[in-house]
């Protein structure tokens, strides 16, 4: 009965500590978000996101930043979805699982785990300087593509395997090629799946600092093609905050960002559920 | 013309890896009849069916040995274009699996992959395919719905007119009806007597009840091993065997 | 046909080669920039030099793989438990609307950019260990602290997914046993999740060691061996991250050589990683 009884104290506790980590990262969050928002939301204005930034960012909006932010984005995902589509596609429906498919599977949970200074460092010399694309647009968005491949090539796999066996069998069946049953039986319904993984790339490009700083470079005039330099969002908030240019500055960037990334999750699910309606 | 042989199968074994599923089976399926494969579970019917069209050939890992003959021509011959093969020979699971998609989209898959891309055609080619499935009254207002919609006797005739909507010439049903209620399952009945006169048929009832009241012939599988073949009357009333006697009296199975 | 659905299969697998490839161009040229340094100056004293002053062509790392290596030691510290209990809170014990709440609060967690953990990091830790514990605030402290929040997402997820994934007879066993829930959970579903729960916390670890722009912003990149948590310090990556801007010739070769021995490092803990996480339970 004693060692019962302590049994459950032990059990006691330990729910309590779990739900104080649960809270605690919950609270985390909130004070992050929080605190960036509260300080950084009244600086918002349609102004702030019209006007370019005047003397270093002191003054003026954030117009250019965005449009270099959206730029890279584009590029990157341009490049990385086709590529990670791809690949996935012949990861799930064109090898058995062997010898070539685990080298793949391998190289790309290493390519995953690459740190995003080193794809900084990568985008830097090979497009950069060896391919001598400059600091641009299209320098960093390759760089942005190399370093969300991984997460596009996952999820779209996930996205296929959720495909039931069945119907490929009816495709098949019904005297479909291997390429037709993929783009008419298997990719249409592992869109959303696949729409996910591009999503998850867009928050990463838009976040990335460090990859962007050392291949884009940190112009903040409006480009005006694919060789121009470019500064992001993220590189803009970074400068303004670690230099001390504007404090205000930096905590209106900060907001627009975080906002813009929760945006892109709110539409993302959105248009997903819409699009997992039609079909059902 | 309705007793030439339209699938003959000459010494065809199958295995799944080292374990056979097949055993030298020699059978002959003759032109617009029912052919009805019966027997107890994993005695490799639906093996022998899907080996017909060479589905068997997505499953890694097999082989087999003896061959099938499709009006005299080798189906497992290198040159045979697959998809020529299943569009001529078509089969229907024993679930329903409509894609999900719409109902006029499900029975379009197979024609549109085929360069059918006119859309009057096609249109004339899914209400045909319908009406032989008999579903054509049941959906011809919501054909832009989706297929999941219907419920499971209106999907498995979708299926069904899914594979007519090809025109193949041998229609392959793999216990057609195992899910489906009573008055499913006399419609997919009356239709499938109905079809008999354009195809030939081959079908894993699924009981012997079924097999007795659409088959014209029959085969009793045991085992990988074709045990006895004749006529559904002959097998159902007076089997030669004493395995075959056994089943159709249900002492097992 | 035949043709067309030939000429497709070698596409696609001239794509699968071609973003594997990326992985083999990254490592040539990280590798051809930085080994020429290594082995100019020598292995070890690249390694082992205590001395950074790339005006005077001394670039020894000891101080930042010692610096990368307490803060992440740091981050793990906090990171693991907070994580663990996080995965076991969202597997076993949640109320759903605990669940909802606590997973979307780890979607925005895994959504914040990094620089906006390393501002806040800036405008409310530093100060608060300034004031309270001492020292410049710029410190491996300050910088653990925001690299466990940073990466909690990656433990949770993947050590809940490894949880989620027992057979539910483990569970059902353990119970009928007499064990109570908490020992179901500690004694039975921890341990048997143990290689993806080791997985997600080297992949952690992969992470706090790769984290670059927080971590330039809450360190104070003093370059010298650091004595205790509260000293500032300099990483692997803040090294090339803060330099790189400007460098050039011998020293930027060793601001790429900095990131071979990186490299390395990650490479190995993933492979780890991957190894572990394929190990199937039983």
């Amino acid at each position: 009965m004693r060692i019962n009884r302590r049994r459950y104290l032990t059990q006691k506790v330990a729910k309590i500590l779990i739900w104080m980590a649960a809270l605690s990262t919950m609270g985390v969050m909130a004070l992050i978000v929080l605190q960036v928002l509260s300080e950084g939301i009244p600086v918002l204005s349609p102004r702030f996101f019209l006007e370019s930034p005047r003397s270093m960012g002191r003054e003026g909006g954030i117009f250019s930043t965005i449009i270099g932010t959206i730029a890279l984005t584009v590029v990157a995902i341009v490049v990385a979805t086709p590529l990670g589509v791809g690949t996935a596609i012949f990861l799930g429906e064109y090898t058995r699982e062997g010898r070539i498919s685990r080298v793949i599977r391998f190289g790309i949970g290493c390519l995953a785990g690459v740190p995003s200074i080193i794809f900084g460092l990568f985008g830097f010399v090979f497009f950069v300087i060896y391919l001598n694309m400059g600091w641009s647009i299209l320098s960093g968005g390759l760089a942005l593509a190399a370093m969300i491949l991984p997460t596009i090539i996952c999820t779209a796999e996930e996205a296929l395997k959720a495909i039931p066996y069945s119907f490929r069998e009816v495709s098949y069946s019904l005297g479909g090629t291997k390429w037709e049953t993929v783009t008419r039986a298997i990719l249409p319904n592992a869109m959303p799946g696949i729409f996910t993984g591009i999503i998850l790339g867009v928050c990463r490009s838009i976040e990335e600092t460090a990859v962007v700083i050392l291949t884009a470079g940190s112009s903040l005039i409006i480009p005006t093609s694919l060789f121009s330099p470019v500064r992001t969002m993220s590189v803009h908030f970074y400068i303004l905050a670690r230099e001390g240019i504007s404090m205000e500055m930096a905590y209106g960037t900060g907001a627009a960002l975080i906002l813009l990334v929760l945006f892109v999750n709110i539409v993302a699910n959105w248009r997903l559920n819409r699009y997992i309606r039609k079909r059902a | 013309m309705s007793l030439r042989n339209k699938v003959s199968i000459k010494e065809f074994s199958f295995y799944y890896g080292s374990i056979p599923a097949l055993k030298s089976i020699n059978l002959e399926i003759r032109a617009n009849e029912i052919f009805a494969i019966f027997g107890p579970a994993r005695s490799g019917k639906t093996t022998l069916l899907k080996s017909l069209n060479r589905l068997t050939d997505l499953t890694y890992g097999t082989n087999h040995n003896g061959t099938i003959f499709l009006e005299g021509k080798d189906i497992y011959d290198p040159k045979v274009s697959l998809t020529q093969l299943r569009r001529r020979v078509g089969i229907v699971f024993d679930l329903p699996i409509p894609l999900p998609m719409s109902i006029y989209e499900n029975v379009a898959y197979g024609p549109s992959l085929g360069g059918t891309t006119q859309k009057k055609r096609l249109d004339e080619t899914v209400e045909k395919a319908l009406r032989s499935g008999v579903l054509w009254e049941e959906v011809k207002d919501r054909l832009h719905t989706s297929a999941l919609r219907l419920s499971g006797g209106q999907q498995q005739r979708l299926c069904i007119a899914r594979i007519l909507a090809l025109e193949p010439e041998v229609l392959l049903l793999d216990e057609p009806c195992s899910g489906l209620d009573p008055i499913s399952t006399a419609s997919i009945e009356e239709t499938l007597t109905r079809l008999k006169k354009e195809y030939t048929i081959v079908l894993v009832p699924h009981n012997i009840q079924q097999a007795s009241r659409v088959a014209d012939r029959a085969g009793f599988f045991l085992n990988g091993e074709l045990i006895e073949e004749g006529t559904a009357y002959q097998i159902f009333t007076g089997p030669k065997e004493k395995q075959t006697e056994d089943y159709v009296t249900g002492r097992f199975g | 046909m035949e043709f067309k659905e030939k000429f497709i299969e070698k596409i696609l697998l001239l794509i699968a080669f071609s973003s594997i490839s990326i992985l083999a161009l990254i490592a040539f040229f990280i590798f051809g920039e930085g080994l020429p340094l290594i082995w100019k100056i020598g292995p070890k004293a690249f390694l082992f030099g205590e001395r950074w002053v790339p005006s005077q062509g001394s670039f020894g790392i000891l101080p930042m793989i010692v610096g990368s290596f307490w803060v992440t030691f740091g981050a793990l510290l906090l990171g693991i438990p907070l994580g663990l209990a996080c995965a076991i809170f969202l597997c076993e014990w949640t109320p759903p609307w605990a669940g909802m709440i606590l997973r979307s609060a780890i979607q925005v967690l895994a959504g914040i950019p990094s620089v906006i953990y390393g501002f806040w990091g800036l405008v409310v830790l530093v100060p608060l260990v300034r004031n309270y514990l001492g020292g410049p605030g710029l410190s491996i402290l300050s910088g653990s602290l925001i690299l466990s929040i940073m990466i909690l997402p990656t433990i949770i997820s993947i050590s809940e997914d490894s949880l989620k994934a027992l057979p539910p007879s483990y569970k059902a066993g353990a119970l009928a046993l007499g064990a109570t829930h908490w020992e179901t959970i500690w004694r039975v579903l921890v341990p048997a999740a143990r290689s993806g729960i080791v997985a997600s916390i080297i992949l952690g670890m992969g992470r706090a060691l790769g984290e670059t722009m927080a971590m330039i912003m809450i360190l104070g990149n003093a370059v010298k061996m650091p004595s205790s948590f509260l000293d500032s310090a300099r990483t692997l990556t803040t090294n090339i991250g803060i330099e790189m801007g400007y460098a050039t010739g011998d020293h930027r070769q060793a601001l790429f050589a900095t990131g071979v021995i990186l490299f390395l490092i990650i490479m190995f803990l993933n492979a780890l990683a991957i190894v572990l996480s394929r190990r199937r339970v039983g």
